[in-house]
């Protein structure tokens, strides 16, 4: 039985949706960087199905590169958290606020 | 046997998603992702991209989700506080994201017919062939990659030191 | 082969001595600024009469001179920086040269204690540059340019001291009310380039013979408003007001601009176009109105003034008024024959006030003056000789002249009444003239001898000023004397040589001019006419010598008998403040209420504001975005992906 591409591609947008939702909604900031680190992935998962589809293996590059990147983002992006942590002593966006009108 | 196993690990993925969105405490939300990221790598073995599904386990569950359970527990974060922060984002956060869903689905769905389908062993990369186009083809990009981590590497050092 | 005049450097020399001077002359000595500055209007002068050996060895006349690079060259108008020579232009050539080096070595003299020489010189050379540009010019483009650099000239000459406020405002004064004749100017030019497409003389004045049927309709309107013009530059009705005030310059300045040149050019002007005047008999007939009610107009004026220049002043407005009424009745060569003798007496009258001025140190009020002709003898014996010749008595040079006018109202179709008010007009020119002898010269001296003395250096009595004013004195009375025999009418025994002189010019335009042979009865006509002029002019120095020197109170009986006349006179007619009620404050109302309130502050400064109100309201609501909420912008930053998104897929038509 073979499984229809789309329901991956589908499978690929609820995923990103949800890590959209999560970045709009959460006020923990740790949280909010696991949700973009959710759509990375539901981005890889589409470029690993497209790969499949076209028979081509630069999909997979591509994916390969995508998880590169995205390890060093999170090595840095924990390190800023870190640091405003320490600054700012909260976690919660909404309380970082320093540049508001 | 492919359809049941992409229905079990793509509802495992929705969950653990679904999961991450409502959980409270940030541990739980990791825990969650886990959950995701190794189901995600169960799909890719399904795609036929053998390399990658490791690379997923070691890479993301094994590294990245490890270093942020460090970073929560160092910083013991607990429950999140209820603050209202902005009306935009809620408006956009989840009726748009709806609607987002809704055009992407739409898209695909219209092209099913073109796309035909999939099954275990339809296609396969082997390491030996991801290897070869990235040592061979794109050799300077991957070394670009290389100094790339090791900036990230200084970046992170720097910045999470404590201020002496 | 026609030898070069070299035209282009008569202008080029005095512009010459404008720089020098201009540059260098305020850190060097006056010895060098009055060098420079005497050297090049000689250098001038002596061109002009080689030129005019030139042209006596047989070099034809007219004599055209252009430069090889046109000026301006677009499709249906062309003009170029031509020069033209005849005998009307070396005629003013001679005037403006010779009378102006006269007036740069008086002034010498004059102005050998006045702070800003070497300014002073510097102006007066770039004068004479655009005097000779106006009068050299073969087109009216040209002429233009010459027509308002005199004016501009004029304006920084009579705000010569520019501290004082009277002097600054009549400078003003007299660049406005010039810049209204220059509109005319201006406007005729254009209508000229309209229907004859080119500015050139030759060809507009070769265009207009050549088409007998033309009359009248536009050539009319292009004449009234070359008129006004000239009577902007030359102080006529109406626009007569700014030479009065002029006074305020220099004495040489008004001997030089508002006596023999600039006030000239008017008339220069009205000659050089007779062509064009000549076939509209509605513009000469104002001409000659306008002539001869400014004569008679200014005159009377100017027999109550007390200033003596001012007198002055009024009395080369009413000469003008006489080349005007000559120039309206065709007889354009004896209006430029009164232009010529005009210029030697009338630059010698404000030679001759200058130096009793100068000798008074700074009294300028006849009532202060009297009994300086013992004191003064040179000033006193060349004035009375500019004072003969104004009053057109025998044989001095003003009679040939203005007899000659008279003569040719009085032959004009209607010219009658126009003989007779310009007969009154020289019965008054008389008294005025006399009276001021009279009150300068004569009588006991109404100044304090002890404190009154010229220069800095106090009071060792009031006595002649140096050589370098005395001699251009000497030398301009004697032309007072024999300067008009050159036109010693026909009819009176004499050969008339500056009518045939100018005969090439202006035969064809002139009805009055002269026969070659007069018959009996002409010749009688002419002595009758001589003989009233003269006895009215006599009339007037016994009527001036009875209230001003032997019965001084008959003066003041008469100004109280006739209190209303007497007032309506001195105020000048009022003119100065109908002008100012009618015109300026009008102007001045507009000016500030609807142009400065309304377009200044409403319009210009309101889009100002429009357009930062604008700005700043746009940008305080879009301020909104940078709110400082980090979920706000992650809010703003999935909206903006979204929407690049849906236009991706739109492109690619996949709904």
């Amino acid at each position: 039985m073979t499984v229809p591409i789309v329901w991956y591609l589908i499978l690929s947008a609820a995923l990103f949706c949800i890590g959209v939702c999560g970045f709009l909604i959460k006020r923990n900031i740790i949280t909010i960087f696991m949700s973009i680190e959710l759509m990375l992935n539901a981005v890889n998962l589409s470029f690993v199905t497209f790969a499949n589809h076209w028979h081509q293996v630069s999909g997979q590059i591509f994916v390969f590169f995508v998880m590169v990147v995205a390890a060093a983002e999170a090595a840095v992006g924990l390190a800023i958290i870190i640091a405003l942590f320490r600054s700012r002593n909260t976690l919660n966006v909404d309380r970082i606020d320093l540049m508001k009108l | 046997m492919n359809v049941a196993v992409f229905i079990l690990f793509g509802l495992l993925c929705l969950g653990g998603a679904l999961n991450l969105l409502l959980q409270r405490h940030p541990i739980n939300s990791a825990l969650s992702l886990i959950v995701v990221m190794s189901s995600l790598a169960v799909l890719y073995l399904l795609l036929g991209a053998e390399f990658l599904a490791l690379a997923q386990i070691i890479v993301y569950s094994g590294a990245i989700m490890v270093l942020f359970v460090f970073v929560i527990m160092l910083l013991n974060a607990g429950e999140e506080e209820r603050t209202h922060g902005s009306r935009a984002a809620y408006l956009a956060g989840i009726p748009g994201v709806l609607a987002l869903f809704t055009v992407l689905a739409s898209t695909f769905l219209t092209l099913r017919i073109s796309f035909g389908g999939t099954r275990l062993g339809s296609f396969l990369v082997r390491t030996g062939d991801l290897s070869r186009v990235l040592f061979r083809d794109l050799l300077l990009p991957f070394e670009v990659t290389s100094v790339l981590i090791l900036v990230a590497i200084l970046g992170a050092v720097v910045l999470a030191r404590k201020e002496s | 082969m026609t030898p070069s005049l070299h035209l282009w450097l008569l202008p080029l020399l005095p512009l010459a001595g404008f720089v020098i001077n201009g540059i260098v002359g305020r850190r060097l000595p006056k010895a060098f600024v009055s060098t420079v500055a005497l050297l090049f209007p000689a250098a001038a002068f002596a061109q002009v009469l080689w030129i005019v050996a030139q042209v006596h060895q047989g070099v034809a006349l007219p004599y055209l001179e252009s430069f090889a690079t046109p000026w301006i060259a677009v499709s249906g108008f062309h003009a170029n920086f031509s020069f033209l020579l005849d005998q009307l232009t070396l005629v003013m050539l001679l005037v403006v040269t010779g009378v102006g080096l006269l007036i740069h070595i008086y002034s010498v003299g004059y102005m050998a204690a006045e702070d800003g020489y070497w300014r002073f010189f510097s102006y007066m050379n770039l004068f004479l540059f655009f005097m000779l540009t106006l009068v050299l010019s073969a087109n009216f483009l040209l002429m233009f340019v010459g027509w308002e650099g005199v004016g501009l000239v004029s304006y920084l000459l009579i705000g010569f001291y520019y501290s004082k406020d009277s002097a600054a405002n009549a400078g003003k004064k007299a660049f406005i009310v010039n810049r209204i004749g220059d509109f005319g100017f201006l406007l005729a030019m254009f209508l000229i380039i309209a229907h004859f497409g080119t500015l050139s003389f030759r060809q507009v004045f070769a265009d207009i013979s050549a088409h007998p049927e033309l009359h009248g309709g536009f050539l009319t309107a292009i004449a009234l408003l070359l008129l006004l013009g000239a009577t902007g530059k030359s102080a006529q009705i109406p626009l007569y007001v700014w030479l009065p005030d002029a006074m305020e310059g220099p004495t040489p300045v008004s001997a030089l601009i508002h006596a023999a040149t600039m006030v000239t050019a008017g008339v220069y002007m009205l000659a050089r176009a007779h062509v064009l005047f000549g076939r509209s008999p509605l513009a000469l007939t104002i001409i000659a109105v306008i002539g001869a009610a400014t004569a008679f107009f200014a005159a009377t004026i100017g027999i109550l003034q007390t200033d003596i220049k001012r007198v002055l002043a009024y009395s080369t407005i009413s000469q003008l008024g006489y080349m005007f009424l000559a120039c309206g009745v065709t007889a354009y060569s004896m209006g430029i024959f009164h232009l010529v003798t005009h210029a030697f007496f009338k630059a010698l009258l404000f030679l001759a006030a200058g130096s009793v001025i100068h000798a008074l140190g700074g009294e300028q009020d006849m009532r202060n003056m009297g009994g300086l002709r013992k004191k003064l003898p040179v000033t006193f014996w060349t004035m009375t000789a500019a004072v003969l010749a104004i009053s057109g008595l025998f044989p001095f040079a003003g009679f040939f002249s203005k007899d000659a006018i008279l003569a040719a109202s009085f032959a004009a179709p209607n010219g009658k009444a126009l003989w007779a008010v310009g007969l009154v007009t020289a019965g008054l020119t008389s008294f005025y003239m006399f009276r001021l002898w009279y009150m300068t010269f004569f009588r006991t001296a109404r100044y304090d001898e002890a404190t009154t003395g010229h220069g800095g250096h106090g009071s060792h009595g009031v006595h002649e000023g140096p050589w370098s004013m005395l001699v251009p004195l000497i030398i301009l009375g004697v032309l007072s004397l024999c300067g008009g025999w050159i036109g010693w009418p026909a009819a009176l025994g004499g050969n008339d040589w500056i009518a045939h002189f100018l005969d090439p010019i202006f035969a064809g335009a002139t009805n009055v001019l002269p026969a070659a042979a007069p018959t009996a009865a002409a010749v009688q006509l002419a002595r009758i006419l001589a003989g009233v002029s003269m006895a009215v002019a006599l009339f007037g120095w016994w009527l001036a010598d009875l209230m001003y020197r032997r019965k001084p109170q008959l003066a003041d009986d008469a100004a109280q008998n006739a209190k209303a006349l007497y007032t309506l006179i001195w105020n000048k007619y009022w003119v100065d403040q109908i002008y100012g009620a009618v015109i300026v404050g009008p102007v001045l109302a507009f000016s500030r209420n609807v142009l400065g309130r309304g377009i200044e502050t409403g319009i210009i400064d309101g889009a100002n504001t429009a357009m930062t109100v604008t700005a700043s309201g746009a940008s305080s609501v879009i301020r909104r975005m940078q709110s400082g909420n980090i979920r706000s912008y992650a809010g703003w930053l999935a909206a903006g992906a979204a929407a690049v998104l849906v236009v991706v897929l739109y492109l690619a038509h996949s709904f």
